[in-house]
């Protein structure tokens, strides 16, 4: 890419790893892969010292794998290979700082695992090198399958520890892959863990998916399938429970399903009324209510976080631009004038900004508007950009684009500092989307 | 990537070879216009099914592989066209296919138990969901047009793929040319 003072690239293929933790028999999906393409110039230089078993024999994860690659993939962090550590010590009492002084690291990951029966304690520190002190002691505890989600929240916490962001790594990437020829396609809708492990897939298909959109609990999935008489029909999917429930079945387009942030309506394009209108739907009720009317195209509902407006995308202008509208008296006002194809914008969680697709000079990418100061900014470098969102904690916004003919995943920081890809090994990947909510969420059992 | 589309190409090819065999003794095919030609006729041959003879010989037929129709003519016949292309960003119906067109129309009329799905397709530039809308409104364009010409609305289906099916993998203008469409599918 860019010529960069610090230029990462880290290729870790982890599937020893997946080998390595008890997979369920029916996941025989490839994982995406991480490739770091830019980092922050002043990474921070942090060790995760392995952590050590107490008891006998070996857990199924190797914790510290996992909490270093965190680390790394978030850009923001430089972590020192275990080969060069001088000690290995388990938490801050065995800490010599000269052994961590001579090799430039900051901070240090710490901790060690106590089998309990079926459960697994987790105590951890995180430790300042120059200043000799522990700035988090945490123990969290959990089962022997939750190794991982374990790690992610220690990542999560170090994270936040050292940057004021609250970390990202317990979350997911719902996202949809494409695999075979134009005559028979394969389309997968999968769901992995935010570091591109644990992938499962939601729904297998020889017809199209897309617009898989998070249900603002995390527990529900909403998507357009082609998978019925190869027409286009609204589904929900209940991860917890599997059930799966038909939303609409109308004539024409049933599109771009996107939750209100109270989780109780679904925003959609319908097109039976003529042309491509957006309309929400009450959940309960399922009363239905059309809130566009205008010949032209109006596509890509996004809730503002508020849940009071809607933006999307029109082309009543002639070109595809973004509007935004009140639903308590549906007055349109359009957001977007440089450039001539903004769409598929989403607003930033404190309102200051719209993440959205935007065309210059024929190309297009993704770009930020501030709202405040109507100033528009690119934040990638790529081609063919689409479907940008936002990852949880507003830091980070993973998107779809092409490297060498295929369709991969990349993200890029709000502030553009940080940039990594997630190819897959198997065809090509589009339309993520990230999780609202973490997978697994622990509270500390001792100070 | 490249692999896939080498298969691609000999999948092609080789359709092509077999066809030429089987329809060697016909009327040679009319010549591949391209895709900017708003009318493609690759991959076909003139068809007559052997049960001819007894089936009622003006009656459209559909070859259920294809989903496309033949039609007969003072005895002739002839598979019509599928396949409709569109310039960039634009669901203007081209001249070009206005005869084409009007053959579809003329079957549909003359057999109104004749059912088509008119699929819209776009390229892979812009967003999902536009290029849904796109295709959409390419298929009824060409709706339209059958519409005026005496086509009742009742025999026409439409749905868009958007760019979700595309109909050559890969990027720049002369792909992106052939996946600009509307398919007729005849059921």
């Amino acid at each position: 890419m860019v010529s960069m003072r610090l230029y990462k690239r880290v290729r870790v293929s982890l599937v020893a790893l997946l080998l390595s933790i008890l997979v369920p028999i029916n996941v025989a999906v490839a994982e995406l892969r991480i490739e770091v393409t830019k980092g922050v110039d002043d990474a921070v230089r942090v060790a995760v010292v392995p952590f050590s078993h107490k008891n006998r024999g070996r857990l199924p994860l190797d914790i510290t794998e996992v909490i270093d690659f965190d680390l790394t993939l978030s850009g923001r962090f430089e972590t020192l290979p275990t080969s060069q550590m001088l000690s290995l010590p388990n938490d801050s009492t065995e800490v010599f700082s000269r052994d961590w002084r001579l090799v430039k690291v900051e901070y240090l990951v710490l901790g060690y695992l106590e089998s309990r029966g079926d459960k697994v304690q987790l105590h951890f520190e995180l430790y300042n090198v120059f200043k000799q002190s522990v700035e988090v002691k945490q123990v969290i505890e959990g089962s022997r399958d939750e190794l991982r989600d374990m790690a992610h929240y220690v990542s999560d916490v170090v994270f936040e520890q050292l940057t004021g962001i609250q970390g990202a790594f317990s979350t997911q990437i719902m996202y949809v892959t494409a695999s075979g020829d134009v005559n028979v396609q394969e389309y997968r809708l999968n769901i992995a863990d935010a570091d591109g492990q644990r992938v499962r897939t939601i729904l297998a298909s020889n017809e199209p998916i897309l617009s898989a959109s998070w249900a603002p609990d995390g527990k529900k999935v909403a998507y357009v399938s082609f998978e019925r008489d190869r027409r286009p029909a609204i589904y929900i999917k209940n991860l917890v429970t599997g059930a799966r429930q038909q939303i609409t079945d109308y004539p024409g387009l049933n599109s771009a399903p996107a939750f209100s942030p109270d989780g109780k309506q679904l925003a959609m394009v319908l097109s039976k009324d003529g042309s491509p209108d957006i309309y929400v739907l009450d959940l309960a009720s399922r009363k239905l209510r059309r809130i566009t009317r205008h010949y032209g195209i109006d596509t890509e509902p996004a809730w503002t976080p508020d849940g009071k407006s809607i933006v999307f995308t029109s082309d009543r202008g002639g070109k595809p631009q973004i509007y935004s509208m009140p639903l308590v008296n549906l007055k349109i006002e359009r957001l977007t004038f440089e450039g001539d194809y903004n769409a598929k914008a989403s607003m930033l969680a404190d309102g200051s900004g719209l993440i959205m697709v935007h065309r210059s000079e024929g190309v297009f990418h993704i770009a930020m508007l501030d709202l405040n100061r109507g100033r528009l900014r690119v934040l990638t470098e790529t081609s063919l950009d689409e479907s940008p969102s936002i990852a949880p904690n507003g830091s980070m916004l993973i998107y779809a684009t092409q490297k060498r003919g295929e369709g991969i995943l990349a993200a890029v920081s709000i502030d553009g500092g940080v940039k990594f890809d997630l190819p897959s090994s198997e065809g090509n990947v589009r339309e993520p989307a990230w999780s609202p909510m973490k997978r697994k969420v622990f509270t500390p059992v001792e100070g | 990537m490249g692999i896939t589309k080498i298969r691609n190409i000999l999948a092609v090819s080789l359709t092509a070879l077999l066809l030429v065999g089987c329809a060697s003794d016909e009327t040679v095919d009319e010549t591949d216009m391209g895709p900017d030609s708003g009318s493609m006729t690759t991959g076909e041959e003139n068809m007559a099914p052997a049960e001819e003879t007894i089936v009622q010989p003006k009656k459209p037929m559909i070859d259920s592989s294809t989903n496309r129709i033949t039609i007969f003519d003072l005895g002739d016949a002839e598979t019509l066209t599928g396949v409709f292309y569109f310039d960039f960003d634009q669901a203007i119906v081209k001249r070009s296919g206005h005869v084409e067109l009007d053959k579809h129309a003329s079957a549909l009329m003359s057999e109104r138990t004749l059912r088509v799905r008119l699929e819209g397709h776009a390229d892979e530039r812009g967003t999902r969901e536009y290029n849904l809308a796109l295709g959409e409104r390419r298929a009824n364009a060409i709706r339209a047009y059958l519409v005026a010409q005496g086509v009742s609305r009742s025999q026409i289906e439409v749905i868009s793929y958007g760019e979700e099916k595309p109909e050559v993998m890969g990027t720049g203008e002369s792909n992106w040319a052939r996946n600009r469409r509307v398919e007729f599918s005849y059921r």
